[in-house]
Formats: C-alpha cells, structure tokens, sequence
C-alpha cells in the first residue's frame, strides 16, 4: 500500500482526525469563552464524522429497505452517533447557559480578564 | 416476573424518573422530601442487589426482553453491587442535609431546581455502574456529567460558574475521549455488549485500532477520575461548588472514573491485554504515585480546606490507580477498597466543610481558630475523617493502606511502597495544619455554636462508618475479594 492510498483510503477517517486536533487545539489556546465552545462542537464533529464513516458499506446504500438494493451501510454508528449529537446539543446549550451566567457576574468572557478580576 | 426481578431497572429508573417529578413541586420543602425519599429508596434497591449478587451470583438483567447481544443489558457482580451502595448511600445521607445547607450555599435562582437535578446526577452515576452495555455507559456518564457541571454552577461564589465552565471543558473532552475508543471497539468487534465485545477482542487485539481504541478510554478515563496530570478540573470545581455537593462528587464523581477504568480494563480489555501486551501499569503506576505525592504536597500550601481536601483527593485518586496498575489481586482490592473507604471520608470531611460555612460564612484556615471549643462535634469528625485520610489504624483508611502497600511488594516493587507510606505522612501535616488551628488557638469571642443537627449527623454516620468498617472489614475486603475473583484477578 503506498502514501497515497493511505490518505485516499481513510479520507474520511483522517477529515475527523484533522477535525479532532482542530477542535482541541481551538478549546485549548482560545481565551474567548465562545471560542472554546465553538472548539468543543468542531472537536465533537470530528467524532461524529468517524462514526458515520465506519459505518459505510462499500456500495452499500443508504440503511432503508428497498426492493432493488442488496447491500446497505450500517444503521447501529447512525444510531448511536444521533444519540451523541444529542448529547453535543445540551453540552452547548449549557455551556453556553454557563456563558452567559459569567458575562452577567464578571462583565467579561475573556479568560485572563477574569483571571484578572477575581485576583483584585 | 416479581418486583424483586425488576430491582436492576428500578434502581436506574426511580432516580431517573424522580427527577422531572421533583422539577414539579413547587414547595422546596416538599423537593427536599421527595429527593430524600427517593435517594433512600434507592439505597434500599442497591442494598438488595448486593445482597442478591453475594447469595446467587451475578446478576443478568434484559431491558424489553431483547437477547442480551442486541438489546441493553445490566450486569451486576460484586463490583458494581459496591460501587452502587456507595453511590446511592452517599445520596441517602446527604440529601437529607440539603434542607438547610442550599439556603446557604447555592445561588437563589437556583434553588428550586437543586434536587432535580441531584437526582439526575445520582441516576446517570447508578447508571455507569450497572450497565452492561458500553454504548449506554457513555449515555449515563454524559447524563451525570450534564448535572455536576449544572450543580458546580450552583455555588454562591461568581468562581463556580467559571469552575463550571473548565469542568464542563474538560469533562466533555473526556467523555469523547471515551466515545472514540468506543467507536474503535466497536469498528473492529461489531459488537456493544462488553461481555460479548471481551469475548471477540482477543482475536483482533494486536490491530492498531484496538490499541487506539484503549488509549483513548484510558485518557479519557482518567480525566474523569482526575488522575494526576489531567486532574486540574477538579480544585476549583470542589472549591466554589456548593460544600454539600462536593461533599457527594468528592466521595462518588471520581470514583465512578476509576470504576469504568477497572470496568475497561479487567471486563472489556481484559487484564492479560492490557497489563501484559499494552503494559498501561507503566502509565497508571508513576502518575497515580506522582499525583499520590504532588497532590498531598500542594494541599500543604492551601489556604481555602475545601481546595485542600480537593488536592488530597488528586492524591487519593493517585493511590487508586496506582494500585489498579500494579496489576495483582492484592491491588485489585486495595483499589476497589480504597475507592470506598475514600468515598466515606472525602464525604465526611466535605460535609464538615458545610457544618463549618453555615456557622462561619467560610472555610480558610482563619475560620477554623478555636473551633475545637466552638464546635466539638464538627471538629471531631474532621479528627477522625482526617486520621483516617492519614491511614491511622482502626480507620478504614489503614486497611486500604494495608492492601496498597502489601501489592506494591507483591509486584516486587518496594521502593514504591515507601514512596506510598511517604505520601501518607505528608497528609499528617496538611491535616494537623487544621487540627492546630481548631484546638491549640484562642477562639473569637462567642458562646458554643455547633452547626444544625441536620448538617452534623450525616457528618457523623460517615465518620462513624469510618471507624466500624475499619475493625469490621468484612463489607469491604470481603466483597472487593469476591469481585476481584471475579474479575479475574492478575494476569
């Protein structure tokens, strides 16, 4: 197997992988309160991206019964990953329910800022 | 089928379901009620099951009768019968202290969404334990993990929110950590039922996506049991978070992390797979020993107890996977011990923490000047909790000592075992800290004023517990001896 079958091969796995370490990378650097959740949702993305390409099929149709298909992509990883994105949702809603909690008590969503304010 | 088959779904369910009903009643004191019966009903379930799983052997629960490989199965052994006992009982004797501790401590607005939502925390944690199913596993940890950032958040202090926000990072970041590796289990098993997966795993685990796959548990389970060095969510949500509450997460968040670890590790992966070819000891064992001493080091320099008692926990956590990666049956318990012995005196001392904010307003080291004379019961528990945490004989933290150091020489490694009396005694000088301030300063002018019996008594069946289950081990080392028969022991 060369390189380039490597890439090609698994492009979908090494899209989620890239969106993994953009996300994490995103939620670690940011200060922004906004940032690192947009982070977090782009870090889950690329969870619900490697679930959806494991469950393909190659020529495997989309999983809903018809007479002329043969060979259909899993259901299960569909299932479970609406589950996850679910999760994701009320991750976010809170997140930023928290968010907004912290603007109106520290007038700020800005990490050193409020470094700042709880030392003086 | 009799209700008594039906205490496994009943024990996740009552929680579960209490909950929205809780959300209902408009009547905080009716809340308050209707959490502490339910949080006790459902010690009671956990107690039966115990019983049931000792007397009859593991338990196979199917919920809507599927076959176990497709549908959602529970499975109960001794591990996770302890593990629920602890949980549900640490609900059991603080929800009733929740009367009089959320007036003080969590923000107005709040208030009347409290128990609903420490009920939803208590059926997400019942839920890792029990379930079968390594899908529905994640399902729960995202259920209990949703609520203690909602509860961290509750605090009074503008600090817990913030708190909120990084437990929330990190603890997502976790939890996804833990998705991944299931997703790649699955890839390469077909299969979600842990039972099922650990029977088809040896036939794939030399591929790369398995070793991912178990990497990524590990991480993402070790931030949830805030092992050393992915443990920094963990003070500054246990300081700002309501004392009532981190006195719940302090004995059960951390410990239901080192549960799914033992979980993946002896029941999904294997223990031949995963301390023989993967060799994680060699992970576990330095940072669970570095965090062992680091942790009880820092908690030296506190000022504020709780984020003391919150570093001692990184230092508790340390010794659990610590022993976890030593890998023999000697560890096994001393983890499975030590994962409730440490439940009840994190409990008892947070809960002191919350007798001592009710009457002082705060928890820093000026606050705690002649308490010995100012509040004797609530200092008394912090004596006998704190001897425990130093690992005093006839508390029930020597005898999880005991097993700790006595795996450390069955692994041939007794430098490590000095390293761990070591840490030990370091505790002596954070908590004769405190005891220095409360019995040999003057106290502020004042008559005696112990904190509300609501508050002291849980502080006391804990401490009480602490005692008893250290001269009568027969609970603890006796059940965690089962369950490491039944896990399999040591590869």
């Amino acid at each position: 197997m060369n390189a380039v079958e490597f890439v090609m091969g698994h492009a979908l796995q090494w899209g989620s992988v890239a969106l993994l370490m953009i996300g994490l990378y995103i939620v670690m650097t940011r200060g922004n309160l906004i940032k690192k959740v947009a982070g977090l949702n782009i870090f889950q993305g690329g969870v619900f991206l490697f679930y959806i390409s494991i469950a393909n099929v190659r020529d495997g149709t989309a999983p809903i019964v018809h007479e002329d298909a043969v060979l259909y992509s899993n259901p299960l990883p569909h299932v479970l990953i609406l589950t996850a994105i679910v999760v994701a949702v009320a991750t976010t809603s809170l997140a930023l329910a928290l968010i907004v909690r912290i603007r109106e008590s520290y007038g700020s969503i800005e990490e050193d800022e409020m470094a700042e304010a709880d030392m003086g | 089928m009799g209700l008594l088959q039906q205490l496994p779904a009943l024990q996740v369910a009552v929680p579960l379901i209490g909950a929205p009903f809780c959300a209902l009643m408009v009547r905080p004191r009716l809340a308050w009620m209707f959490a502490v019966a339910v949080a006790w009903i459902t010690f009671a379930i956990s107690i039966a099951l115990l019983e049931q799983v000792l007397d009859a052997g593991p338990i196979h629960y199917t919920m809507g009768g599927w076959p176990e490989i497709l549908g959602i199965a529970y499975v109960i052994d001794p591990l996770n019968a302890l593990i629920m006992v602890l949980v549900s009982g640490m609900a059991a004797i603080i929800m009733p202290a929740t009367r009089i501790g959320i007036d003080v401590e969590v923000v107005h607005r709040a208030r009347h969404l409290f128990h609903t939502v420490a009920l939803l925390a208590l059926a997400g944690m019942l839920g890792i334990a029990i379930t079968g199913d390594i899908f529905n596993l994640y399902v729960f940890l995202e259920i209990s993990s949703l609520a203690s950032y909602a509860l961290v958040a509750m605090g009074v202090d503008r600090r817990a929110t913030r708190a909120a926000f990084h437990y929330l990072v990190q603890g997502t970041i976790g939890a996804t950590f833990i998705l991944v590796g299931i997703g790649l289990a699955y890839m390469m098993t077909g299969t979600l039922n842990m039972a099922d997966m650990a029977a088809r795993l040896p036939g794939v685990s030399h591929t790369a996506p398995i070793q991912a796959a178990l990497a990524f548990i590990l991480i993402g389970t070790a931030i949830k049991a805030a092992i050393f060095p992915v443990h920094s969510w963990m003070p500054n949500a246990y300081t700002y978070a309501p004392s009532l509450v981190s006195a719940f997460f302090g004995a059960t968040a951390t410990k239901i992390g080192a549960y799914m670890l033992l979980r993946f590790v002896y029941s999904v992966f294997g223990a031949d797979y995963a301390f023989g070819d993967m060799k994680i000891g060699w992970v576990l064992i330095p940072l669970g020993l570095t965090g062992a001493v680091a942790g009880s080091v820092v908690a030296i320099w506190q000022h504020d107890l709780r984020r003391m008692l919150a570093y001692s926990s990184v230092a508790q956590v340390g010794y659990i996977a610590a022993a976890i990666g030593f890998a023999n049956r000697d560890g096994l318990i001393a983890a499975i011990v030590h994962v409730f012995n440490h439940g009840l005196m994190k409990g008892a001392l947070f809960l002191v923490m919350a007798c001592v904010i009710m009457r002082r307003g705060k928890a820093d080291m000026e606050s705690f000047r002649g308490l010995g004379r100012r509040m004797p019961l609530t200092m008394g528990c912090f004596v006998v909790a704190g001897l425990s945490m130093i690992g005093v004989p006839a508390t029930v933290g020597f005898v999880s000592k005991w097993y700790l150091v006595s795996s450390a020489l069955d692994a041939g490694l007794w430098p490590l075992a000095l390293v761990i009396v070591a840490a030990s005694l370091i505790a002596i000088i954070y908590i004769w800290r405190v005891v220095d301030v409360a019995y040999f300063t003057d106290p502020p002018p004042g008559a005696r004023d112990e904190a509300p019996a609501m508050l002291v008594i849980p502080a006391v069946v804990l401490c009480a517990l602490c005692i008893v289950l250290g001269v009568w081990t027969d609970l603890t080392v006796g059940v965690a001896d089962t369950a490491a028969r039944l896990l399999g022991g040591a590869p």
